[in-house]
């Protein structure tokens, strides 16, 4: 498809050496931008605290000892904190799905009175960024209302506030409203109960939207740090992020970074593997409302 | 029921269910099976929305005109925790920061994105490899970031002040000195959050019909006039929702000055959640705290209200 510079511009000789030139420039503008500080991370970390601290500083590693990775995962417990945000988003993750996927459907499908009302309450929340609900959140958490359970330290404390969210269940709903009627109906002719419909039609056709939910629920919950800072105080139930920040100060600057080499690699392992979903959840996450 | 009312109702009843209605004390039934069905499939977002996004708006607002030890029930104490707030010397210079830091994250993380999404959307080689690149960051927990680039701006050894002695320029004091930390806060958000933007624009652009483009040409239009008056329109409603987007995002700044600056030196990175967090957290006064946490809602409120409108707009 034609773009801003015509096909026929780009057939000249100046057009041709231009576009190279600007070609090259962005590949290694983008490498140098995105991709170096990786591998100054990656390297750093088989560096010596000697060598991390010598000027000018050498661009590969004097020698290459991986003792140092295990030694960051012993030290900082990273199994420890791997396992614990394992369990956070995977169990954000599930609980995500079977609470918004039957609230979508509800609304969507079942249209129960006042179903307008939850919907657009649900949708308000959009406007009001978590950040500043932060403190009475927290309150909740710690003291939950009229049962006075204290979520502090618990994976409900992250489950919990995970599940609502008004995007997901939106994303869901516009989709659930795009199933034909007439497929629901037959089935309910046939004597079909309404959380049967939902498990053998509704789900299995709507696998692209639940993939991009999925995916962006669980690298949600991964990559959050203020939540799990101020709910899972306690060293042994830290998510990743948060226990090396904590751990940071004390440790050698090489120690350092190799624990963040191993606490960026699932998340971005994640992103050679969904990378499609992945993108595909940002164009529709630009449109919300 | 009448025999003739039954015979009325019944054609209607087969046009909307699949059961014919026998008598209207069935239909009512049937509503009300149909209504308690839907709640029970709506009852767990219920109770997490109510706890954890419903009630907690109203508590912000209750808390901040409470003074509060958790102990005893709240005492009112009416404007007292804003005067607090607002007479606290950090207060202004939290809002100004918040202000300085969403300007330049716009300056650099609005525009920048535009460009490289423009010039990516011209290129005919490498496109999977520079948008992965690009997402990179973008990918990374955010903290991992900010503790990468804490070590990159180490005023000695760091990777920063080593490319600036490379190109022959004295080293900087990066997070150490008043009159940069906060600009070291820009760089590392843009720096990860820089890949989003790009891709959104990415897509807007691909969609743009070319012949829009040919016919400019043809009309003499060079290439910048056809950036001006044919991209720009033609992306102007998501140019406009990534505006308020961004502001809205970056107005909640935390993570950066809790893990690089601590708010210092000088109160110089001090942000309103940063400062938020403080009362809470560090000062134990969470009535402060709300009182913050409401002006900040407030003034947010204003651009993701906008940002509603126009995305709607955007979405038709």
């Amino acid at each position: 498809m034609r773009t801003l510079v015509s096909p026929l511009a780009l057939q000249t000789p100046r057009g041709k050496i231009l576009y190279w030139s600007i070609l090259v420039i962005t590949v290694v503008g983008f490498t140098g931008a995105f991709v170096f500080p990786l591998y100054w991370m990656i390297t750093g970390a088989l560096k010596s605290p000697d060598e991390l601290a010598q000027i000018p500083p050498s661009f590969f590693p004097q020698h290459f000892d991986f003792g140092v990775y295990v030694e960051a995962w012993n030290q900082l417990q990273l199994g420890v904190f791997l396992k614990n945000t394992v369990l956070y988003a995977g169990g954000a993750w599930l609980f995500t799905l079977a609470v918004d996927v039957t609230a979508a459907y509800s609304l969507s499908k079942l249209r129960p009175m006042f179903g307008k009302v939850v919907l657009g309450l649900m949708l308000a929340t959009l406007m009001i960024p978590p950040m500043v609900l932060l403190l009475p959140t927290y309150l909740v958490a710690k003291d939950l209302p009229i049962l006075h359970w204290d979520l502090l330290n618990t994976p409900w404390a992250i489950w919990l506030p995970a599940a609502a969210n008004g995007f997901f269940v939106f994303l869901l709903k516009r989709f659930f409203d795009s199933i034909p009627k007439e497929l629901l109906e037959a089935a309910e002719i046939d004597g079909a109960s309404p959380m049967r419909i939902l498990w053998s039609i509704v789900l299995p056709v709507s696998r692209p939207i639940l993939g991009v939910v999925s995916i962006l629920s669980v690298v949600t919950v991964w990559k959050d740090f203020v939540w799990p800072l101020l709910v899972l105080p306690e060293t042994d139930k830290m998510s990743i992020s948060v226990g090396i920040a904590s751990l940071s100060a004390q440790m050698p600057q090489n120690v350092l970074i190799a624990s963040l080499v191993i606490a960026s690699l699932p998340t971005i392992l994640v992103f050679f593997v969904f990378q499609r979903s992945i993108m595909a959840g940002l164009t529709a996450g630009s449109l919300k409302g | 029921m009448t025999v003739t009312q039954e015979r009325v109702r019944r054609p209607q009843s087969r046009a909307a269910g699949p059961r014919p209605d026998v008598d209207g004390r069935g239909a009512l039934k049937r509503s009300v099976g149909r209504n308690l069905t839907a709640y029970g499939f709506l009852c767990g977002a219920l109770i997490c929305f109510a706890l954890f996004s419903w009630y907690p708006m109203v508590r912000e607002v209750v808390l901040s005109f409470q003074e509060n030890n958790f102990v005893d029930p709240g005492k009112w104490v009416g404007f007292d925790n804003f005067r607090n707030v607002i007479e606290d010397p950090a207060f202004r210079q939290a809002w100004l920061n918040t202000a300085i830091f969403s300007a330049l994250a716009l300056v650099v993380g609005y525009a920048v994105p535009f460009v490289l999404a423009i010039v990516l959307n011209e290129l005919k080689h490498a496109k999977a490899y520079l948008r992965f690149v690009v997402y990179l960051p973008v990918m990374l927990p955010p903290a991992v970031a900010v503790l990468l680039f804490k070590w990159f701006y180490d005023p000695g050894a760091g990777l920063f002040n080593q490319i600036l002695g490379t190109f022959g320029i004295p080293p900087l004091a990066w997070l150490d000195s008043t009159s940069t930390a906060l600009i070291s806060l820009v760089l590392v958000s843009t720096w990860m959050n820089l890949g989003t933007g790009t891709l959104i624009y990415l897509a807007a652009l691909q969609s743009i019909p070319g012949d829009l483009y040919e016919s400019a040409e043809l009309d003499g239009a060079g290439l910048f006039r056809r950036i001006w008056h044919v991209t720009v329109p033609q992306t102007k409603l998501i140019l406009l929702v990534m505006l308020l987007l961004q502001v809205v995002a970056t107005m909640q700044v935390f993570i950066e000055p809790y893990l690089l600056t601590g708010g210092g030196p000088e109160n110089a990175t001090v942000t309103v959640a940063y400062l938020m967090y403080q009362y809470a957290f560090n000062f134990g006064d969470f009535g402060g705290g709300s009182a913050l946490g409401l002006m900040l809602m407030i003034v947010l409120m204003v651009f993701s209200t906008i940002y509603l409108r126009v995305s709607r707009e955007a979405e038709r």
